[in-house]
């Protein structure tokens, strides 16, 4: 077996376990802290294969911006920092029903359409990931969804400003 | 290494988030785990740019990691919004339109 695939399967172990930290803890600071340690999975997985522009962004949005919104959100809405017993509501059973049935179903489509197919790990995989490459793609092909996008977050901002500020 | 694998992953960390979308009342939770299905998608793309030799799935991962930021922005003024009128982050009290 590959070292990439030993790595591989130890951080999807921390990142399967601390998913289900997260949708199941009792402690709503605890979830915050869960989500970090999915989503520095994510980078992870991410360098593995060589996405390394992209594991940085995640590491600097997610787990620089977007945890320490939900930090802030937990703050101002109040939440307890000891454990609360009224987190969930009463479809726990429906749910598990649910997402276990999807993912069975995605799993048995997966494995049916992509069963054999491999990720090459050969040289010209880092040509892809490169920064530069990244960026070449981003304001040449796409340029037009950069600047939408760009509006879209600006406008977006504005809106949870405009919704959150008291008058 | 196994395209597989990835998909898998990416599969379980997204009923993961389905599961406490449907399971949480608390609003800030919701959130967290609509951010876990959206970082499942993320996986996804970054595995078909690496098995397709494109950059394309990357540049998409880029635009759904500013896509979530700003979904988290408006998500958290929503729930303030709502603990301010509420006096609760408990989505389940939001009940003001029942007949």
């Amino acid at each position: 077996m590959l070292a990439q695939n030993v790595a591989f399967w130890i951080v999807a172990v921390v990142m399967a376990v601390a998913a289900l930290g997260v949708v199941r803890t009792k402690n709503v600071v605890h979830a915050a802290l869960f989500l970090v340690v999915v989503l520095a999975g994510a980078a992870a997985q991410y360098i593995l294969i060589a996405a390394e522009f992209v594991a940085w962004v995640q590491v600097l949005i997610y787990i620089g911006a977007v945890i320490i919104l939900f930090l802030f959100g937990i703050m101002l809405t109040r939440a307890p920092m000891q454990a609360q017993g009224d987190l969930d509501n009463d479809q726990r059973g429906p749910a598990a029903i649910v997402a276990l049935g999807l993912l069975a179903v995605l799993i048995v489509l997966l494995v049916d359409a992509f069963g054999a197919k491999e990720i090459r790990l050969t040289g010209d995989l880092l040509e892809v990931g490169r920064t530069g490459a990244v960026g070449d793609s981003i304001f040449r092909q796409f340029v037009v969804p950069f600047e939408v996008v760009s509006m879209l977050l600006l406008a977006a901002l504005v809106g949870a400003v405009a919704i959150a500020r008291r008058d | 290494m196994p395209i597989n694998q990835f998909l898998i992953l990416s599969a379980f960390l997204f009923c993961t988030g389905v599961y406490g979308v449907l399971a949480r009342r608390n609003g800030v939770l919701v959130l967290m785990s609509v951010e876990l299905m959206l970082n499942a998608v993320n996986i996804n793309l970054i595995a078909f740019s690496a098995y397709g030799r494109d950059v394309a799935g990357q540049v998409f991962a880029l635009f759904i990691i500013t896509i979530a930021a700003a979904e988290v922005g408006v998500g958290l003024a929503i729930v303030l919004l709502i603990y301010r009128n509420l006096h609760s982050p408990d989505l389940d009290q939001i009940d003001q339109l029942r007949g």
